[in-house]
């Protein structure tokens, strides 16, 4: 109990007793609500009895003594007032610095209208900019390639290690579970025509032509489509990317191209080996499940694929790979001013770049039943 | 303004030179060693920082001044030795008993170092909430408060960090520092980065509010003018051990980097302006 009020006639008594401060924050806020809003007369204040008062304290008190005094009641403190509310008033009669800030608040919402006018622009906004960023890359890249130095080899290399090599293992097992997945599906189906030797073509081709590209790709995109995200977007809000600005440094050519052009190398690469891990799987899937050898899998695997249908798979890894780096660096050179707009984008960078890898492999399907691939 | 101009410190030498007598320090680091693979920080550092007063760390850069105020605040380890709080043992202390400490102290942190992705007032508002169930309203009300007594207008409550000026994010970052009502404040490098004009300001505000709350203030500092208008005692991290004294004590210090230091072409130009007076 902090707080004992008495009413007299026109005047009101508050005996203060205990510790106001923000340890018991809860039981100040009930005791200040006690005191009665309609001051009317005069209230004695006596804080003779606290033990303890600190600034959060004082300052609801102090708050809901003021609300009473321009209610028209007259507050005094019988005996010594204490200290802090010497402070507190000194602190109020002290101008503060207005706050300048940097942009505006953002209007609020006033109709649908407007926002829908606003996301239309941002939009716009964001596509010219996406144009304008594939644009300096291939420029970059066109005065890159004439001479050998401004291609950063070595950084290249590190992008191929880390985008390429250390992604093999996660790459194989995935490859190796989805063919185990689709020769087990296949071969139930197709036993049931007595037509199980099909399951070898079935595990092939899906392999080679959609599934090995597809996968490694979307595993590349969570793996390194983020990490470009998140690497870029540190060195924007360390300022970094100033520095390469002011030093003079074109940061196209030394973040954004390396990245574009290891993955470009690796992902083939690891499509190359999600292929042969893919195969394996259905080998091994084939001679446990449907007593396929083998002697007999590898000319059945050779009967089956058209000479282009590895290539088919293959081509599609390049393109796939420009989409996730240019992605990944493209939203990391977005982030601005906070760690909150970092896993935003980070996360935009992710979803944004399977989804291009997807919507690119339908159109490549489209694009290969009209040329009959 | 002039109420400023009063804030402004009369240095008393005797003052100060008594600040041993003050009482039982809040702080006392006893022969703390502290080690990175080899390469030793502090080899046997010991100081004592007495209720009331605004104490100073200096040293060059890799002296260890950062960690010697991690090692304070029990935010680092040290290989040997002990820092007591109010004559307790931190590193002994039970995880509730050195949270009981940690809600007794403010720290800003160099960079501010605030939540960017919460406002001001949420920024301040963190650790009140983390620790005391106060309402929505008695929140709000305890965020404008610190924001003035640091200064800053309640607009500020909305902003982002990203939105403030540089002086002001060391604004808010000490208004967060004092959301729990410490005693005690460590300032790692307050006025770092900031144009004189606001960091003068900022020496003054830390003052004005020293002398109001009773705080007893522990900052690293490079700036000499920060240096003279508000520490009492000054500590020097030199050779991986500690010399403290007052500021006139510690510039007759004959030691030739404290010399360097108080006396070079930078610090000549700090105290002409205040020899003439």
């Amino acid at each position: 109990m902090l707080l004992e009020s008495q009413q007299s006639g026109d005047s009101l008594t508050l005996r203060l007793s205990g510790d106001w401060c923000i340890e018991n924050i809860r039981e100040v806020e009930a005791a200040v609500a006690e005191i009665p809003a309609d001051g009317k007369g005069t209230v004695h204040v006596d804080g003779s009895g606290v033990s303890k008062f600190d600034m959060s304290g004082a300052w609801l008190l102090h708050q809901r003594l003021d609300a009473l005094r321009t209610a028209g009641a007259n507050v005094e403190f019988s005996g010594q007032q204490p200290e802090v509310f010497h402070f507190l008033k000194e602190m109020a009669e002290r101008e503060c610095a207005p706050v300048r800030t940097s942009d505006e608040d953002a209007a609020p919402l006033r109709d649908g209208l407007a926002w829908i006018g606003r996301r239309a622009v941002q939009q716009g906004i964001q596509t010219r900019d996406a144009v304008g960023f594939f644009g300096h890359v291939s420029l970059t890249l066109g005065r890159s390639l004439r001479s050998l130095r401004s291609l950063r080899i070595p950084s290249i290399a590190r992008h191929v290690y880390e985008t390429g090599i250390q992604a093999i293992p996660i790459v194989s097992l995935i490859a190796f579970l989805i063919s185990v997945i689709v020769a087990y599906l296949g071969a139930q189906q197709l036993q049931q025509f007595g037509a199980e030797i099909y399951t070898v073509d079935l595990v092939a081709i899906a392999v080679l032509r959609e599934m090995g590209v597809l996968l490694t790709a979307i595993i590349v995109a969570g793996r390194s489509g983020s990490a470009f995200a998140a690497e870029i977007g540190v060195m924007r809000l360390n300022e970094e990317v100033d520095a390469l600005q002011s030093m003079g440094v074109d940061y196209f050519e030394v973040l954004v191209l390396p990245r574009v052009i290891g993955l470009v190398i690796a992902l083939p690469l690891l499509t190359i080996i999600a292929d042969a891990m893919g195969l394996a799987g259905g080998a091994l899937l084939s001679s446990l499940l449907l007593d396929i050898s083998l002697t007999q899998f590898i000319p059945r695997v050779q009967a089956a694929l058209a000479p282009t249908t590895f290539w088919a798979g293959l081509i599609k890894a390049p393109v796939f790979a420009l989409l996730i780096a240019m992605v990944g660096t493209y939203r990391g050179m977005q982030v601005r001013d906070s760690s909150r707009e970092l896993g935003r984008l980070t996360t935009v960078a992710v979803v944004q770049s399977i989804f291009l890898v997807i919507f690119a492999d339908a159109v490549f399907a489209v694009v290969y039943v009209q040329l009959d691939f | 303004m002039a109420e400023r101009q009063q804030n402004q410190r009369v240095r008393r030498p005797e003052e100060a030179a008594n600040s041993a007598a003050r009482g039982a320090p809040v702080i006392s680091v006893r022969n703390v060693v502290n080690r990175f693979g080899r390469q030793v920080v502090h080899d046997g550092v010991s100081l004592d920082v007495y209720p009331g007063e605004v104490l100073g760390i200096v040293g060059g850069s890799g002296s260890g001044k950062s960690v010697l105020l991690r090692t304070m605040l029990g935010l680092h380890r040290p290989n040997a030795g002990e820092v007591l709080i109010e004559g307790k043992d931190i590193m002994k202390m039970s995880n509730e008993e050195l949270l009981a400490v940690k809600r007794r102290y403010g720290v800003t942190f160099q960079h501010g170092a605030l939540f960017s992705s919460l406002t001001v007032a949420q920024n301040i508002q963190l650790p009140i909430h983390e620790y005391y169930k106060a309402s929505e309203e008695a929140l709000d009300a305890l965020a404008k408060l610190r924001l003035a007594m640091v200064g800053l207008s309640a607009d500020a409550c909305t902003k982002l960090p990203s939105q403030l000026s540089g002086g002001m994010v060391k604004r808010a970052a000490l208004a967060r520092a004092l959301a729990l009502d410490p005693t005690l404040l460590f300032l790692d490098e307050p006025t770092a980065g900031l144009d004189p004009i606001s960091a003068a300001e900022f020496d003054q505000l830390v003052l004005y509010l020293q002398r109001g709350l009773h705080l007893t203030v522990v900052m690293i500092t490079h700036d000499l003018d920060t240096l003279v208008t508000t520490c009492d005692r000054v500590a020097v991290l030199i050779d991986k051990k500690i010399v403290a004294d007052t500021l006139e004590g510690i510039m007759a210090n004959p030691h030739p980097w404290i010399q360097e230091y108080f006396h070079g072409p930078r610090a000549r130009a700090v105290q002409a302006p205040k020899d003439e007076k």
